[in-house]
């Protein structure tokens, strides 16, 4: 059966607040199968929040997240999702090859699968080397192993090339277009417009309003900018 | 629950520690050299250290294992791995069970470390019987470990998470009869230490009582280890507000 057409994410009026602040105004989105959405925004702009909320670790005030056909954080999507959070999230005080196969033992995975996900993010090396040694890049790559493990048919991850060198960055999203061309969904956020382009499709969120959900073709068209940032301004500007 | 992943989380932690030798060496080594230490101190004073040694096997594995499993639980809480681990298939109890299955084996390690140092260098002369000091080390142990992962969820930051120490253990250590005997405290402050876990402890390794005395003393320390841990597996929270 092809569930290509059958939506892997179904957002509907998101909201948020948190401390009394609204952090999601009702943010609305699909997502398909094999699509490679970047989530952009300045800091603050709720990004974080919202991918907290389709884990289901982020309690919402109104509005529906529904994940593969179910409500997110239901015991269900346990370990559908890979996840990849802004901090590494992984045992500084365990070697790489600890730290893959602790995660990969909670998910039932076999030995094998810790193997593949080390050398899928270029980590096999470093296997018997403690994380605390390593650089910020690597252990970036550590934690995006992690949340590669079993294949999950949804990732979500969270700037996971913030802080990195150019050519890493360049590696790690062809490794998100391989996920997405393996037929995964992938959400990838970043604070840095310039990544606008390595995506197919675009969230663009302030202040926790979703500004645009396009192409980058169609984000530089409708906004007549010659560049991502100068569109952003320009969508901003639109708003007010 | 499950037994596969609540022992792949002890296994994960006792990995941990074997990488932070530092940390091991203060669990293992510092309470044995503490006691030979009082045990030397006490050489002019015939019978003294047969009294305090015993009780300190029963105090000593609570305070290290509630410091170190705070921090720790803090550290899962404050760097991710919770949040992570919450996004998978592991239970609260496969976390907090797999907590208290390593830090109770090191407590056993702990304790087997002192005693036989106890009995045989440090020349330790006890009436009690060595087998009940071990399973009270392992349930100070325990209490350690249950109100290490309960307090975690009120500390932010790890130094907040090292001053309970003096809030929740001192006290206890004041009035569970280390210091005075505890029928010699004030009335009330008699009956508060009567049914603190740390005097438990103390009272169980107390040799020369009746089999209901150490029954009641080691249902108290269970049940203050169970209730802890509830608590601490209630403070673990997969949905933040």
């Amino acid at each position: 059966m092809d569930n290509s057409d059958q939506p892997t994410l179904d957002v509907s009026k998101l909201r948020v607040v948190r401390n009394r602040n609204e952090i999601l105004k009702s943010v609305t989105f699909r997502a398909l199968p094999g699509e490679l959405i970047g989530l952009l925004g300045p800091s603050g702009s709720g990004k974080s929040t919202l991918m907290r909320s389709l884990l289901g670790v982020q309690a919402i005030t109104g509005g529906s997240v529904r994940i593969m056909e179910s409500d997110a954080g239901s015991p269900s999507l346990r370990g559908r999702l890979g996840y990849m959070a802004q901090t590494s999230a992984v045992y500084l005080d365990l070697t790489v090859e600890e730290n893959i196969r602790y995660f990969a033992g909670v998910l039932v995975q076999a030995p094998s699968e810790v193997a593949r996900v080390m050398d899928v993010v270029a980590l096999t090396p470093f296997s018997r080397r403690l994380v605390s040694s390593l650089s910020g890049g690597e252990r970036a790559r550590v934690s995006l192993g992690v949340a590669l493990l079993g294949s999950p048919p949804v990732l979500i991850l969270d700037e996971p090339t913030v802080g990195l060198d150019p050519i890493l960055r360049r590696d790690l999203w062809r490794t998100f277009n391989d996920l997405a061309g393996a037929g995964a969904t992938v959400i990838v956020s970043s604070h840095v417009m310039g990544e606008a382009a390595r995506c197919a499709r675009l969230l663009l969120l302030r202040e926790g309003t979703l500004l645009f959900d396009g192409t980058p073709a169609s984000l530089l068209d409708a906004s007549g900018a010659p560049g991502y940032d100068e569109a952003f301004e320009r969508l901003i500007e639109g708003d007010r | 629950m499950s037994l596969r992943r609540t022992l792949l989380t002890t296994r994960r932690i006792l990995e941990q520690l074997r990488h932070d030798p530092r940390t091991l060496a203060l669990l293992l080594v510092v309470p044995t050299a503490l006691v030979g230490l009082l045990a030397w101190s006490l050489t002019n004073q015939p019978g003294a250290f047969d009294s305090i040694g015993p009780k300190l096997l029963g105090v000593f594995p609570l305070i290290v294992m509630f410091l170190v499993t705070s921090v720790i639980t803090l550290r899962e809480r404050t760097v991710g791995t919770l949040e992570r681990l919450f996004t998978l298939p592991l239970t609260k109890g496969d976390f907090v069970a797999g907590y208290a299955i390593a830090f109770g084996a090191l407590a056993l390690v702990q304790s087997l470390l002192v005693s036989v140092l106890s009995y045989t260098w440090y020349g330790l002369a006890h009436q009690g019987v060595p087998w009940r000091i071990s399973i009270v080390a392992l349930c100070a142990g325990l209490l350690g470990t249950a109100f290490g992962l309960a307090l975690s969820a009120v500390a932010h930051t790890e130094f907040q998470a090292v001053q309970f120490m003096p809030a929740f253990i001192l006290p206890q250590l004041l009035l569970c009869g280390l210091v005075i005997p505890v029928s010699q405290l004030p009335s009330v402050l008699r009956v508060i230490a009567e049914v603190l876990p740390m005097t438990a402890a103390v009272h169980a390794i107390t040799p020369q009582q009746s089999s209901p005395y150490y029954v009641g003393q080691f249902a108290i320390m269970i049940a203050y280890i169970l209730t802890a841990l509830v608590v601490g597996a209630g403070t673990l929270r997969r949905v933040t507000k």
